[in-house]
């Protein structure tokens, strides 16, 4: 059975012919919807946004619309900042990548829409400085977009300025949490805010109201505009509206970026038919459904799921893994979360000791340091799995693991602590036998059988 | 032979040699007149600048960054030694990056490194952080994830982007650097 993507945000990238220039985006119809955005006007816009019901693509899913109504430009004296989060750095997602580097001005576009429904005279795009040519093409397509009077002052003769400026970061995942992206923008180290009292909203970029969305988020404002919140909703499932870029990387035959509706397909549907399923002829053996912080899920799991009959009671269900939508609230029911769309697949030859190091090493590299369970753990939780994976394990290591994730998670300013206790939590819990058995052939005999996943 | 890297301004190898020109002062005008509310958020993209033009960020470079913004000295080396990207000792003509997290892990981006590694003939020194080579040819370090799964494994060599770099491209990827 085949599976049609359904190409809303993706429609023109890797189209034929299609370049990222000005010319050939209007010639799609670009900044067409700009213009009706502008006639529209901004309350009307943040009406349709809502309406919408489009939740957050960077990772939380929260709903735009609320992050939206936070800030009433009516009232607020102060100036507001819209910052787009281009800091793509979950591992397993690339999917700003293909719009930064394929079609650039789609995001322009949403862009100035959501800067003109929120009355932001200057905002930034705050890109990750290891798309080395990426923040390039978002200058010049900037340049462009102003040439063609979609920016700057009196847009369209609209009355309305607005100024977009590029921001390259410097390596450091942490800018991606909002508040460390604000921080990171004032110039300052990316040490994320603690809430409250500094929500975006209130206290945001330079302690004024500020608005932090995603590039996918963006994109869709766009769409939202052009086809109404009411028929955008009628994408994907109640709750969980629209298209989601899916990123799958990993052990599939075809790994890549695709884009369906969201909960349309199922997860074994993603892995088995639309990415041709696990390489070489090797079975499942486990996934992370949504970039490298979500929790785990292991191949011939069943997860006990409440969900809607027809007259709207709640039952409970029982569902298979493969059998899991891909959407926000079923991978959350499973104990997961959809996050950043990454689908990291794994196969039967993976030693999960090595993959749980893998992650773990990742995250005490990315740690800013501010709060002590983070840093100080991360860095242990990296030591003990790197002395598990090199066999050197103790028999009380699986314990010590998870007794410092469980003082990690929840005890820090950001979200961070539960993005580096989370993967060690799923992963101990779910390949507990893993982690005895590697420890037991610990020594000379710990030979390992699969390539080393960890440096 | 390789010599290590260490953040810390104490294996600074001294000030940057080369010429602060209009052009560079101009650049950095234009780059601050993006922040009207902070000249303070100019820091990074002024580092950008400084690393790009000079190699990497010695003394110099904060200093001058610092009376451009009005601000203490360190409030720019404190960015220096916080983001990755920014290094206080010059890396070879050529530096490559290798993804090492787990999507390029799995695709076998350990390989690759080591075919770099000893295509480049560098040693490890137990040290994290880049490694280069003494001629100052070639330089090597792992990196966190740069966002293409998809096309595991993945290399930046300097601004170049490379994707599926098995250890057949490596060899091709050093051959080309001339």
């Amino acid at each position: 059975m085949a599976f049609s993507e359904h190409r809303l945000i993706f429609k023109n990238i890797d189209a034929p012919g299609y370049t990222r220039d000005i010319a050939c985006y209007q010639k799609h119809g670009g900044y067409e919807i700009l213009k009706k955005g502008l006639a529209m006007g901004g309350p009307a816009i943040r009406e349709e946004v809502k309406k919408s019901q489009l939740r957050g693509r960077g990772g939380a899913g929260f709903p735009t619309g609320t992050k939206w109504s936070f800030i009433d430009p009516a009232k607020t004296t102060k100036p507001i900042y819209l910052i787009c989060n281009a800091d793509e750095s979950e591992p397993g997602t690339f999917k700003d990548r293909q719009i930064i580097y394929k079609d650039p001005h789609q995001l322009i576009e949403g862009m100035i829409l959501s800067c003109f429904a929120n009355g932001v005279k200057l905002a930034y795009l705050y890109i990750r400085c290891e798309f080395t040519e990426g923040w390039k093409i978002l200058e010049k397509a900037l340049a462009e977009a102003k040439a063609a009077g979609f920016l700057g002052k009196n847009i369209l003769q609209s009355g309305y300025d607005l100024e977009i400026h590029v921001h390259r970061g410097a390596g450091a995942y942490i800018c991606g949490e909002e508040t460390g992206l604000i921080e990171s923008l004032e110039g300052k180290r990316a040490y994320p805010r603690i809430k409250p009292p500094y929500f975006p909203a209130v206290l945001g970029l330079y302690m004024c109201p500020t608005i932090v969305n995603n590039v996918e988020t963006l994109c869709n404002v766009k769409h939202i505009v052009e086809m109404g919140g009411d028929a955008y909703a009628k994408i994907g499932r109640p709750n969980n509206t629209g298209t989601r870029l899916l990123c799958v990387s990993g052990d599939v035959v075809k790994p890549g970026y695709y884009e369906f509706p969201c909960g349309a397909i199922t997860l074994g549907q993603l892995i088995f038919n639309v990415c041709g399923g696990i390489r070489n002829g090797r079975r499942l053996k486990a996934v992370i459904p949504g970039g490298s912080s979500a929790k785990v899920l292991r191949a011939g799991e069943v997860y006990k799921i409440k969900e809607k009959d027809s007259q709207g009671n709640l039952v409970d269900r029982e569902v298979k893994l493969e059998d899991l939508r891909m959407d926000f609230d079923s991978l959350a029911a499973a104990g997961s979360m959809a996050g950043s769309g990454g689908v990291i697949v794994m196969d039967d030859t993976r030693d999960m000791v090595e993959c749980l190091a893998n992650i773990s090493t990742f995250y005490a590299h990315e740690s800013c340091g501010q709060c002590t369970p983070c840093r100080e753990g991360v860095l242990w939780l990296k030591k003990i799995l790197s002395r598990v994976a090199e066999g050197h394990g103790r028999d009380e290591d699986p314990a010590l693991l998870k007794d410092v994730a469980d003082r990690i998670a929840g005890r820090t300013i950001c979200a961070f602590g539960e993005a580096a206790a989370w993967p060690v939590q799923s992963f101990l819990g779910k390949f507990k036998e893993e982690f005895q058995l590697r420890i037991r052939r610990n020594g000379a005999a710990a030979k390992r059988d699969t390539i080393s996943l960890t440096h | 032979m390789s010599v290590p890297l260490h953040a810390g301004t104490e294996s600074c190898v001294g000030a940057e040699k080369g010429e602060i020109t209009p052009v560079l002062e101009k650049q950095a005008d234009e780059l601050v007149s993006r922040y009207p509310i902070s000249k303070r958020s100019a820091v990074l993209p002024l580092l950008h600048l400084w690393q790009e033009t000079f190699g990497y960020i010695g003394p110099r470079g904060v200093e001058w960054i610092a009376r451009k913004l009005s601000l203490q000295e360190i409030q720019v080396l404190e960015l220096v030694t916080f983001y990755p990207w920014f290094r206080q000792q010059p890396y070879g003509k050529f530096h490559f990056r290798v993804c090492r997290t787990l999507p390029c892990a799995l695709g076998g981006s350990g390989k690759t490194f080591a075919a770099l590694q000893k295509l480049m003939n560098l040693k490890a020194d137990g040290h994290e952080g880049a490694m280069i080579s003494e001629d100052g040819r070639f330089s090597l370090e792992y990196s966190e994830c740069l966002a293409s799964c998809g096309t595991a494994p993945v290399v930046l060599r300097n601004d170049e982007f490379y994707e599926k770099v098995d250890e057949k491209r490596a060899t091709e990827l050093v051959a080309g650097c001339q």
